[in-house]
């Protein structure tokens, strides 16, 4: 049973194996990171650069972490989308990281499907660390690896996810993933952020939250930007607020141990009320902890064995 | 120079020709059409087994010369032209300067009688710089022999303007061009809005950025009485939009692209960029809608909508990428291979839509026939030639084009302009 | 790929009767039993791991916990594998510092899982001695290891397969020598 992929630019390429072959490996290394020296030396020599275009501290962190914890060597460039703009395209910039020998870039961008850009003229291993509102496949993954952490399978739960779909790439790696596997996935979020067209990933639609809470055994809150609403998705916080904030009591509606979830990072009182996001049904931080097990396992997976021609 | 072309299977839609024939062209004319003739001082063209039609004619290129010649200039453009069939091509005003006054006319007819090697027809903006504001000197430009008026690229900006423009155009009977989109709506798009840009996670550009603005063109059209020809139709709604219309006898004429009848927005999950295009791919169902359009002649005319872009500008991320599609020298074998070979449509409707109307159209009354005293621009077709589309070999200086590797058949064997032979695979 | 039985070298008797030996060689040499713990190398190593634990306990009444090491991450060849091994869990659950480590696997060969068995044991913690107990010793080596219990010794030539076959997993105690049939 092998990792036959050469890159991880979404879920949309990995089978349901593939899926459950990163999830065990990373049940394997999560211990790693309880030890006392937390470094075990298989991928010593190998080389990863952190390419992120949009800040990030978290994903960014998390695989740095996953790397030394490999021993692998990384280093970090950041660009701000401007100095694409500046002169150097990303092709360039690609190009010249390239020069440097990497075995591995992962790369985080504002355009979706840079990675797919890259990948087809770099010699190296492409993770996508999230590409605009396509992807961003790690964070998929550890929420799986966190639910099943915490409802021991994936199969037959209600999952819902409430936000602005369309434009996060979040909720769209985890439709994916989650339909892969055998879940029932329900979104949730004001028509202008949620068209019906969505409902072709095989998904269900629900507009009204109290309804889309009914029997979950998760609920994924997304983060809501700001901006939206200066582009008139929604008219105000406030009504955004009422009709799609969790709270203590809407969160009655779920089954009894649901548990909530969010990628991060969070805006308290928005999306979710500051009891509920400290609350023991949370497992916000665990999402963060399990990152790093779960990128670990990517690197390895892609990283570890022979460099063949036979991977995609 | 005399030219003899001998026993090909001549097919003239505007006069209802369709058997093997024999015509001499000489000094640039075509001076004699039978079944056998004998010409000892003519040079021989052998069509048999090919198909002699009147010379195609691209009502929508961009040349790009003159401003972004890295792209395409009009010498490279006629070449790629030729390549493709075409004998005469209409080129857009939006180049830099933008051709609103006459002397980018006038520069552009000079440079391609000294270079082009196929007839160059320019189009000239609606409004100044196309900025929507302002109407052109349109008569001065009719003199200076703009064929046609379009601010392509963008849409004819307001209903005010367009109704202007529409009434002025009656006074020098010449025709007004659209590109129709609803810019508020189509904002930041880069594809077809729909289940693929949701997917991708690209902005769409909604169908209804196209109908709204079809549907305005198509009042105006009717209340001023005016013709019209919307460019590049893309959706099913615009095309039900404008069945009904001609059913009310509204003086409009419309065309599609070889890529919109081809390809849909599922091919875009690979995010190439030489599928980035304005209007953009889009669904299956739209296609289908257009194919019967074709059919059954709601649509007029087939154009490429020639779009070329450097290779650097192309290689970006799909949201940074320019739109374009590079069509000259790949439509007719599509379009031979997809659409008549298919028998979707017969061989002479094609002919039609890509000779015949566009002439009468563009109001080109030598061209687009076969007939004693008609210019000698023939297109000449071998049905069942089978090539593989590659696009190292195109003569065009871009190679934006998405159907590299193809294997099609029918493809064009000769090309002849004026009376002179610019592009021969015989 | 077929390959032949050349030879049935041990069966469940002679196992049994090794073990028994090597476990009388184990409480021999380690006056503090108590300080003693065992780790089983993935994955047979675990099975002969537990049973010398539960020996110890029949004998001396000692309780030694068995524990589980996946050396996958340590290996020296990973650049050249095909594929990637599949990581599993190193489950040990006490400290291992200042201890006694007693690394059991079934055969011992060229001495390159040891290697990484041992520098995977040293970041976990720092033991005060470990000790190595194989069921064989089919000679090879090409690093300078050695056990210090042997079930058996057992001269091969490189090209043949040593197979350890344990109830527990493999359905019956034996020690096979094997060849693949044909060379392809």
């Amino acid at each position: 049973m092998s990792f036959k992929h050469k890159h991880l630019l979404g879920i949309k390429d990995l089978t349901p194996q593939d899926i459950l072959t990163i999830l065990e490996t990373a049940e394997s290394l999560h211990e790693i990171s309880k030890r006392e020296i937390k470094k075990v030396p298989t991928l010593r020599g190998k080389t990863i650069i952190n390419l992120f275009f949009e800040p990030s501290t978290r994903t960014r962190s998390s695989f740095e972490l996953a790397a030394k914890r490999l021993s692998a060597d990384i280093v970090n460039f950041n660009r701000s989308a401007s100095s694409v703009v500046k002169g150097e395209s990303l092709k360039d910039t690609v190009l010249n990281l390239e020069a440097m020998n990497p075995d591995a870039i992962v790369i985080r961008h504002s355009a979706s499907g840079a990675p797919h850009f890259i990948s087809s003229f770099c010699r190296s291993h492409v993770i996508n660390a999230g590409d605009g509102s396509h992807e961003h496949p790690t964070q998929a993954l550890l929420d799986a690896f966190t639910i099943k952490q915490e409802k021991k399978t994936l199969q037959g739960l209600k999952v819902v996810i409430v936000g602005d779909i369309l434009h996060s790439r979040v909720a769209r790696s985890n439709i994916m993933l989650l339909t892969k596997v055998g879940t029932q996935v329900v979104l949730c979020g004001p028509p202008s952020l949620l068209p019906q067209a969505f409902k072709k990933f095989g998904v269900d639609i629900e507009y009204n939250l109290d309804r889309a809470l009914e029997e979950a055994d998760v609920v994924m809150m997304l983060r809501i930007q700001l901006e939206r609403q200066k582009k008139n998705f929604f008219p105000s916080i406030r009504e955004y607020r009422n009709l799609y904030g969790l709270t203590k009591e809407r969160f009655r509606k779920a089954k009894k141990n649901a548990i909530i979830m969010h990628p991060g990072p969070i805006n308290r009182g928005v999306e979710i009320s500051t009891e509920l996001a400290d609350s023991a049904k949370s497992v916000i931080l665990k999402q963060v902890e399990n990152g790093i097990a779960v990128r670990m396992a990517v690197l390895y997976l892609l990283l570890g064995g022979k460099e063949s021609e036979a991977l995609d | 120079m005399r030219l003899l072309i001998k026993n090909g299977r001549v097919i003239d839609p505007s006069s209802g020709i369709d058997e093997t024939l024999d015509i001499l062209i000489d000094r640039g004319k075509i001076v004699e059409i039978k079944p056998k003739i004998d010409n000892q001082e003519a040079k021989i063209i052998d069509a048999s087994r090919l198909v002699v039609s009147p010379g195609f004619i691209d009502m929508h290129t961009h040349l790009r010369e003159p401003g972004e010649e890295e792209k395409e200039t009009i010498y490279t453009g006629s070449q790629a032209a030729a390549r493709g069939g075409f004998t005469s091509i209409a080129c857009m005003p939006n180049t830099n300067p933008v051709n609103d006054n006459r002397g980018v006319t006038e520069f552009i007819i000079s440079e391609a009688k000294k270079r082009a090697v196929v007839n160059i027809f320019p189009i000239a903006a609606v409004t100044k710089e196309q900025k929507g504001e302002e109407l052109i000197d349109m008569a001065d430009l009719v003199e200076a022999n703009a064929i046609a008026f379009s601010d392509d690229g963008f849409p004819v900006k307001t209903s005010l303007i367009m109704r202007r423009a529409l009434e002025y155009s009656k006074l020098l009977n010449t025709l007004i061009i659209d590109h129709c989109e609803d810019r508020s709506l189509s904002e930041d798009g880069v594809m077809n809005e729909g289940y693929y840009s949701y997917l991708l996670g690209l902005r769409g550009i909604p169908d209804s950025a196209e109908e709204i603005i079809v549907a305005r063109d198509l009042i105006l059209a009717e209340k001023t009485g005016s013709r019209i020809h919307l460019a590049h139709l893309s959706v099913k709604g615009a095309v039900e939009l404008l069945r009904e219309a001609k059913k009310r006898r509204v003086k409009v004429t419309a065309e599609v692209t070889p890529h919109h009848l081809i390809l849909d927005d599922s091919s875009l999950q690979t995010y190439d960029t030489n599928l980035k295009v304005n209007p953009p791919l889009r669904s299956k169902d739209d296609v289908k809608a257009l194919l019967e359009a074709v059919k059954d002649g709601t649509i007029d005319v087939i154009a490429t909508d020639h779009a070329p872009h450097t290779e650097d500008e192309k290689a970006v991320e799909f949201d940074q990428a320019p739109f374009g599609i590079n069509g000259l020298e790949t439509a007719v074998s599509l379009l031979l291979d997809r659409l008549v070979n298919k028998n979707v449509i017969p061989l002479s409707k094609f002919i039609e839509m890509i000779a015949t109307k566009p002439a009468e159209i563009l109001g080109l009354e030598n061209k687009g026939k076969i007939r004693v005293g008609a210019d000698a621009d023939l297109t000449i077709l071998n049905l069942h030639k089978e090539i593989v589309i590659d696009i190292t070999k195109f003569k065009s200086k871009s190679r934006n084009n998405p159907f590299h590797g193809w294997k099609l058949k029918g493809a064009p064997t000769m090309t002849i302009v004026g009376g002179k032979i610019v592009y021969s695979s015989l | 790929m077929k390959e032949k039985i050349k030879a049935r070298v041990m069966d469940g008797s002679k196992i049994r009767r090794a073990l028994h030996r090597m476990t009388t060689e184990i409480i021999e040499r380690n006056r503090n039993l108590k300080n003693l713990v065992i780790v089983g190398i993935r994955t047979r190593g675990i099975y002969l791991g537990k049973r010398i634990s539960k020996l110890i306990k029949e004998m001396e009444n000692v309780e030694v916990p068995v524990g589980v090491l996946d050396i996958t991450l340590y290996r020296d060849d990973f650049s050249e594998l095909e594929a990637q091994h599949i990581v599993q869990k190193t489950e040990i659950n006490f400290p291992i510092a200042k201890k006694d480590v007693l690394l059991v696997d079934d055969v011992l060969f060229t001495g390159r899982t040891i290697r990484a068995a041992m520098d995977s044991l040293i970041d976990l913690g720092r033991p005060d001695t470990i000790q190595l107990l194989v069921l064989i010793d089919r000679g090879h080596r090409e690093l300078p290891i050695r056990a210090d219990y042997v079930g058996k010794f057992l001269p091969t030539s490189k090209r043949e397969v040593v197979q350890v076959k344990l109830k527990e997993i493999d359905g019956s105690d034996e020690v096979l020598i094997t060849e693949p049939a044909g060379l392809k």
